[in-house]
């Protein structure tokens, strides 16, 4: 291991700034299958993965680019879910207006749980995340409206903006394909942009970023907001395509799996996160018979990509091409 | 008799509950506390060992035909040594990286582990008995004292002391705190600091692998027993502050007290308090009550 490579969390790759060729090429292939794939692959399947991918660049923009690993981040999926779950259902909220208010739940927490942990650093981050995640988990497990461990079920999909029949797998499948590359395009944009470079700056070295004048805390915390935001966008998607909201996904053990997916696809890169979410998803539902054996994997996947493959999947690609992806 | 509007036998009765949970969150977050002091890492296996524990106790019985007294010498030296192991192969190559490496691969060893336990022995608790000495109970007039449970929390609060006095007050802990403070001049005085820190996780480890033995005759030996625990452990350690000795045990017992009493008062909110007094610790004091400003 080089010195510039996976010395810190999220520093797999150098920044670049801008849009580079190959990233466009690769988004355009990422599209491209992702339009075909319903034909040959089971779309249910491919949402799933999809829902996956936005979570997990959502959480990517945490670690990848503020160097802040949050172990709680499955209270955003959850919540989301629940949001927009109850909303759809009981109060008869059509698609959009439930996603859009199962993704404000996710952002309103993101600024209660964000202002409290944003503070520390590094491990005490990462324990911080996950107490608050723990105390939502038992909040959703007692509280009336999640309906505990029966969650909230058969969800009405509706018609989307009155227009979409969301009933129709194919329809629902571009729906959130479209959800899923604003998300991504969104996330990139936020990257690249000068709210990013500062970012950058702060993961880099905090105190000169602060010297220069940036209130890295306000910075940090936006950042944890969009991060949240993003992750409940994806978590109010996935509750209307499975038409249920539980406890799985506000369990850590979910919080656990995105850490899994982005550090398997690459820390801080564009497309890791997305290779990350479909090759996990793709294990669990192969290995899902097996059934303790999916937790041994899981774990065995950390250790490798600890001990041995900190680029993950795309960063070692980019690494072998020479190219940022 | 009733204070506060509840029966002393309900409130001595979950202080009783409160002390013994205590005594778990103590020895585990200690075991946390000591691991993170010197190598800044914060063992996420911890939950896991402890389960080993449980289950090392379990098998000696089942396999060797050892009852409690020998488990409790031998299992936390088993779940040390594969603690030993798993530094020297594996944590140690993480020493030079971000500690969140740290982190994420004691996670997956947590997964692996738990993972095995399930598959061999499925999720469904296993029964360990009690030690014959310890069964029955006093009848101390207010309430009924069940000896095991007197037990576990006098036994883990005399561990949690000698644990603080040998690292607080001896020559070997002068060292201990001595390396935590700045590893390479320790070294550079002649003392072997990397097998130091072999040993400290394994002893933390021990700590673990002692609170199963302990909880196996109180709760079934179940393979996830510590996975939810853990995270409530976090939490106390977070309150007492990273890497303090007797904020872990002060906070330990403290905690496992204010849980109990929360059940009588408010049980909607007993699984949660101990996170919301977390968040309000955070805000007056981001480096916990009895944390060092880092």
């Amino acid at each position: 291991m080089t010195a510039t490579t996976g010395q810190y969390v999220g520093t797999a790759l150098p920044a670049v700034a801008g849009v580079s060729i190959s990233r466009v090429v690769a988004f355009f292939l990422m599209t491209t299958a992702l339009v075909v794939a319903p034909f040959v692959v089971y779309p249910v399947f491919l949402m799933k993965a999809l829902c996956f991918a936005l979570f997990a660049c959502a959480f990517n923009l945490l670690i990848g680019y503020v160097g802040l690993l949050s172990f709680g981040h499955a209270v955003f999926l959850g919540s989301a879910g629940y949001g927009a779950a109850h909303s759809a259902k009981v109060w008869g909220f059509a698609p959009e207006l439930a996603i859009v208010f199962g993704t404000a739940v996710a952002a309103a927490l993101g600024v209660v749980i964000g202002a409290l942990a944003i503070r520390s650093k590094g491990i005490y981050f990462a324990n911080i995340t996950l107490a608050f995640a723990q105390m939502v988990y038992f909040f959703s497990l007692q509280a009336a409206f999640t309906g505990g461990e029966d969650g909230i079920q058969s969800v009405p999909r509706g018609t989307l903006l009155g227009v979409l029949n969301l009933r129709e797998t194919l329809t629902l499948y571009f729906v959130v394909l479209a959800i899923f590359l604003v998300g991504f395009l969104l996330i990139y944009r936020a990257i690249h942009s000068p709210f990013g470079q500062v970012l950058k700056a702060i993961r880099e070295n905090e105190p000169r970023a602060i010297s220069l004048g940036y209130r890295a805390e306000q910075y940090k915390l936006l950042a944890f907001v969009l991060s949240a935001t993003f992750a409940g966008l994806a978590g109010a998607t996935k509750a209307l395509v499975f038409q249920l909201a539980s406890l799985t996904d506000v369990h850590w053990t979910m919080s656990g799996e995105v850490v899994l997916m982005t550090l398997l696809g690459g820390l801080g890169t564009v497309f890791g996160p997305v290779v990350g979410a479909f090759v996990v998803v793709a294990l669990e539902n192969y290995l899902a018979q097996l059934g303790a054996w999916v937790t041994v994997v899981q774990g065995v996947i950390f250790v490798v990509c600890v001990l041995t493959f900190r680029r993950g999947i795309v960063g070692e690609l980019g690494h072998i091409l020479r190219k940022s992806l | 008799m009733t204070i506060f509007g509840v029966a002393t036998q309900a409130l001595f009765g979950q202080l009783l509950i409160g002390l013994i949970n205590g005594s778990f969150y103590a020895l585990l977050s200690l075991g946390l506390s000591v691991i993170f002091g010197l190598l800044n890492i914060i063992n996420f296996t911890h939950g896991a060992q402890y389960m080993m524990g449980a289950f090392a106790a379990y098998l000696i019985l089942k396999w060797v035909g050892l009852g409690y007294w020998w488990a409790l010498l031998i299992a936390p030296i088993v779940v040390g040594l594969t603690g030993i192991v798993l530094e020297r192969t594996t944590l140690k190559r993480l020493y030079q990286l971000d500690h969140l490496y740290g982190l994420l691969l004691t996670f997956g060893f947590a997964l692996i582990i738990q993972g095995l336990f399930r598959h061999q022995y499925g999720s469904s608790g296993l029964p360990y008995p009690m030690p014959r000495e310890l069964s029955g109970g006093q009848n101390l007039g207010f309430m009924f004292l069940p000896n095991y449970r007197a037990w576990v929390i006098v036994f883990s609060l005399a561990v949690c002391l000698m644990t603080w006095y040998v690292i607080e007050r001896t020559r070997l802990g002068a060292y201990l705190r001595a390396a935590t403070e700045n590893p390479t001049l320790v070294q550079a005085f002649g003392i072997n600091v990397p097998r130091m820190i072999t040993l400290t996780y394994g002893f933390g480890v021990g700590l673990a692998g002692l609170a199963g033995v302990l909880a196996a005759p109180i709760y079934q030996v179940n393979p996830l027993m510590g996975a939810d625990l853990i995270i409530v452990v976090f939490a106390v350690v977070v309150i007492g502050g990273l890497g303090s000795i007797m904020g872990s045990i002060v906070t330990g017992f403290g905690l496992g007290v204010v849980e109990g009493f929360t059940k009588v008062f408010y049980p909607e909110a007993s699984n949660t308090v101990i996170f919301v007094i977390m968040a309000l610790v955070l805000l007056v004091r981001p480096t916990g009550l009895f944390g060092r400003a880092s």
